[in-house]
């Protein structure tokens, strides 16, 4: 409540109007890049991952940031909040997906070349 | 109720109490610790999705096959179009719900109503669009084969084009029936039989010769392998039991069983949020309409809800990345 009395809010309308054409072109990218497949995106890989999913998943951060600083306002929120908020999401994240695709990718290596028979 | 305060002597210090150092209100502060939550099993799915992708590097399925329906375009092969669409539509009701947001902070009930309202609208396009995908993928296109081994073999012609089962089946004589409650004293409900038998698929497969097996392996180029015409007739006569058209929680015509299931599960969790949001804003839309936040003097609760909407927006943006795009 104080923090819509204290301080005046200047319309932010032209930021809310610059994020959803940054989002849609963005968007558009994506698709774009999905559906034409640039064959140098797909065979060059990098940390064993195709150049193309690299890009999409840097784009989707990137959008990511801006829904999170622009839409949710994260960018007003007192320092505080915004890192109780973000690190603890993004810390846990990371290593979530760091254990679980690591031992995806071991499991794979195990039914490729070790004597388990899982397709008879 | 003055007397009943006990005095410290450190009011108006750092630990006096009534300081707020996130300097946000308890409610939106409740909110935002939810929604970290709410994230946190998002992932957890997601990460999942991605486990069993890597376990499944080889043999995953193409989204572009499996997602390429548009309203109206039968037969067209339209991959990602509509799912676009979609993330279009849920963008844009993000921009109207921070819109109605920003009008709040002017206390301007008109904009906020129109604003709320044609989140309201976005939404529920959305999750009609939702049901319209999971329709598609629950009824499937082409139908495929399944193995001894709980693989999936699918059906394509010399230019490698996919073939519906339907296209080249042959009509046999009826050899089973679906038991009902009726034939049996015992027996409670046969499972729904597939429209084809495997013997049928078999026969119309022998007599057409151009249509060659397409098992779910990659190949070097990254695209699915397909077997010669011996090497089908091979495999199809070994290994074939069952065939299975569209998609449920135990088997699919797309790839593993796990692919239906996460896509289920994720867009599932995923339409429910959008759903209960859909609800919960039509209850701030009416209190707006009512003039609740006018009286109290403040919209911070659109602001709350505005939280949750962009919430939903934000997820979808990775669901999409991952199910449809990498």
């Amino acid at each position: 409540m104080a923090h819509s009395t204290t301080h005046k809010h200047e319309s932010n309308t032209k930021r809310i109007w610059f994020v959803f054409a940054l989002l849609s072109v963005v968007t558009a990218v994506e698709v774009f890049l999905g559906i034409v497949k640039p064959d140098f995106l797909v065979d060059t890989t990098f940390l064993a991952m195709k150049l193309l999913n690299w890009i999409f998943i840097i784009l989707t951060l990137y959008k990511a940031y801006y829904i999170a600083w622009a839409f949710m306002h994260l960018e007003g929120e007192s320092t505080g909040l915004r890192r109780a908020v973000v690190w603890t999401a993004l810390f846990l994240i990371c290593y979530l997906m760091f254990i679980l695709l690591t031992e995806g990718d071991y499991i794979f290596d195990v039914y490729k070349n070790n004597h388990v028979a899982w397709d008879f | 109720m003055e007397a009943t305060v006990i005095r410290t002597g450190t009011e108006g210090k750092t630990w006096g109490g009534g300081n707020d150092p996130l300097r946000a209100s308890y409610g939106k502060m409740m909110m935002w610790f939810f929604i970290v939550s709410d994230a946190l099993t998002f992932s957890g799915f997601l990460a999942a999705y991605g486990f069993s992708r890597f376990k499944f590097i080889d043999s995953w399925p193409i989204a572009d096959e499996v997602f390429n329906h548009f309203p109206f375009l039968h037969g067209v092969d339209a991959p990602m179009y509509y799912v676009a669409f979609m993330t279009f539509i849920l963008i844009f009701s993000s921009v109207t719900m921070v819109l109605a947001v920003d009008a709040g902070h002017h206390m301007k009930k008109g904009k906020v109503t129109l604003y709320m309202f044609l989140t309201i609208i976005g939404g529920a396009i959305f999750v009609g669009s939702q049901a319209w995908e999971w329709k598609n993928f629950i009824q499937g296109e082409y139908g495929a084969v399944t193995t001894n081994g709980g693989n999936i073999l699918q059906f394509v012609d010399g230019e490698g084009e996919r073939v519906a089962i339907a296209d080249f089946v042959a009509d046999l004589p009826v050899t089973r029936v679906a038991n009902q409650r009726n034939t049996g004293i015992w027996f409670s409900d046969n499972e729904t039989l597939p429209e084809y038998t495997i013997e049928e698929v078999k026969a119309g497969f022998a007599a057409n010769d151009n249509v060659l097996i397409r098992t779910k392996m990659f190949d070097e180029n990254g695209e699915k392998t397909i077997l010669s015409r011996e090497e089908s007739i091979e495999k199809l006569n070994t290994e074939a039991i069952g065939v299975v058209q569209g998609a449920n929680l135990t088997e699919n015509e797309y790839g593993p069983p796990l692919f239906a299931d996460f896509f289920f599960f994720i867009t599932g969790f995923h339409g429910f949020h959008v759903f209960s949001g859909v609800i919960i804003n039509i209850i701030i839309f009416f209190n707006v309409i009512l003039g609740t936040y006018e009286r109290r003097g403040s919209y911070e609760m659109v602001e709350k809800v505005g939280l949750y909407w962009h919430f939903v927006d934000l997820v979808w943006v990775f669901v999409f990345t991952f199910f449809y795009l990498v």
